[in-house]
């Protein structure tokens, strides 16, 4: 990525512009400055994202990277304010930059349309000041925090749970790191996530703001950083508590003794499996059907719903009949289940792993992904 | 007593309450009064060896107890004990 010198003024509409951070003697033209010469990336244009991503641009970041490969769906509008109806079946990525030139055009947002990844972290990272984790599972926060610290840059973190939420800043040098709180993740399932449990649509509003006024202070350098501090936050009882937060000198990545010095298979650490490997996508399959692949193609719809549309090849078996109809597929041959939206294949995949499968694909988007992106001439319903 | 901090996700397991007022001497006696008032949370605070999980941290006050003396750390009346898990969730 090109580094422009940084810019030594502002220009005339970019002073009327932030006049009310001019006037504050904690910002001033100097600290506006450093805003404008500032580099953070946001990790997910999501929950956490939304808020960080409009008010980081508004503020007057000069450059922010996104990495976010999602695509911004109705079930996201409920709490991701960056993305509007219209935006419905976009990028994140562009929905998400679209929002913050709009509000900014004085800004860059770089975008990084991939899953940040053992292999790309340290390259995406490297570029930046700092790193807001928006991200929603164990596997990448682990992934982000080791990067983090590997590299000496914060990790400002924010995490939520239905109506709680955490944050604080990770991997400051000579602060604590995620490991240091949390030195293993659950073991998979005992947490539910935000799909699962539901959240309260504005509290990741509340909790990304925290992030925004984090990474904002340090860039500024005022106040007191919330370093060695876990802010927890219950939006039901309106109550936000304060818990100290140690280096661990025996922490595996920022202990005395580090015995980690470069990213790991976070995946495995977490003992999930890697989605590349349990998931496929519409486009994907069409391929592999192509091809002439070898592999069993159950879809686990109900009759009715296969006499209303079905995709050529798949064989039908209900959900509920999986159980009982298991012996009819081969445990050692590949699976790739399908149904209409990709919700009831999930619960097949995870039967049929937890049965002896050893190579199970959940179809993404089901049937209705297929009519979109594959073939329009299948009816939705 | 000491007044427990329940967490959201670890509600299910004590009957929806967000608090409860326990007897004990020590963090140790303290989550064994707890246990044994929600059964259910036993599973979800500690592996079957009976150790603390480690995506589960207590704070006595403000201070996680591996810092102080973990769980024989004593606990006296009108302290808050404050159940902590690990959350992801972000979009």
């Amino acid at each position: 990525m090109a580094v422009a010198a940084p810019p030594v003024t502002l220009n005339k509409d970019e002073i009327l512009r932030y006049s009310r951070h001019l006037i504050l003697p904690e910002v001033g033209m100097e600290g506006q400055l450093k805003l404008k010469n500032a580099k953070v990336l946001m990790v997910g244009a999501g929950g956490l994202g939304a808020p960080l991503g409009l008010y980081l641009a508004a503020s007057g970041v000069g450059r922010v990277g996104i990495v976010d490969f999602d695509v911004v769906d109705y079930t996201n509008l409920q709490r991701q304010v960056i993305h509007g109806t219209k935006d419905v079946g976009r990028k994140k990525l562009d929905s998400a930059a679209d929002s913050m030139l709009d509000i900014n055009p004085y800004m860059t947002v770089d975008k990084f349309d991939t899953a940040i990844t053992s292999e790309n972290a340290l390259d995406i990272i490297k570029d930046y000041d700092m790193v807001v984790d928006g991200t929603d599972n164990f596997p990448t926060r682990y992934l982000i925090n080791d990067a983090c610290v590997l590299l000496k840059k914060p990790n400002v973190y924010g995490s939520i749970f239905r109506f709680e939420g955490q944050a604080t800043i990770f991997a400051y040098p000579g602060g604590p790191c995620y490991r240091c709180l949390y030195p293993e993740p659950p073991p998979p399932g005992l947490v539910p996530s935000c799909a699962e449990g539901g959240v309260l649509g504005i509290l990741p509003g509340t909790i990304g703001l925290i992030q925004a006024t984090e990474a904002v202070k340090l860039i500024l350098g005022v106040g007191e950083p919330l370093i060695g501090r876990l802010l927890l936050y219950d939006a039901l009882a309106m109550r936000f508590r304060e818990l100290k937060l140690r280096r661990n000198v025996e922490c595996p990545v920022c202990g005395d003794n580090p015995t980690i010095h470069e990213l790991i298979d976070y995946h495995q650490f977490c003992g999930v499996p890697n989605p590349a490997e349990v998931a496929i996508d519409a486009v994907a399959l069409k391929a592999r059907l192509d091809r002439g692949d070898k592999f069993q193609f159950i879809d686990v719809r109900e009759p009715n719903e296969y006499q209303i549309a079905s995709i050529p090849g798949a064989k039908l078996i209900p959900l509920g009949d999986v159980p009982k109809r298991v012996g009819e597929l081969d445990p050692n041959t590949e699976v790739i289940v399908h149904c209409k939206m990709g919700g009831r294949s999930a619960k097949a995949a995870d039967f049929l792993r937890q049965s002896g499968f050893k190579n199970v694909k959940n179809m993404l988007g089901g049937i209705t992904a297929w009519s979109d992106k594959i073939d329009p001439s299948v009816p939705k319903y | 007593m000491a007044k427990v901090l329940i967490p959201t996700p670890l509600r299910q397991f004590a009957d929806k309450n967000d608090s409860v007022d326990l007897a004990g001497a020590t963090v140790a006696e303290v989550l064994a009064s707890l246990t044994q008032k929600f059964p259910d949370l036993r599973k979800q605070l500690f592996n079957d060896e009976g150790k603390m999980r480690s995506f589960v941290n207590v704070y006595l006050n403000d201070d996680d107890i591996r810092y102080l003396q973990k769980d024989a750390t004593p606990v006296a009346a009108g302290d808050t004990l404050s159940i902590v898990p690990s959350i992801a969730g972000g979009v």
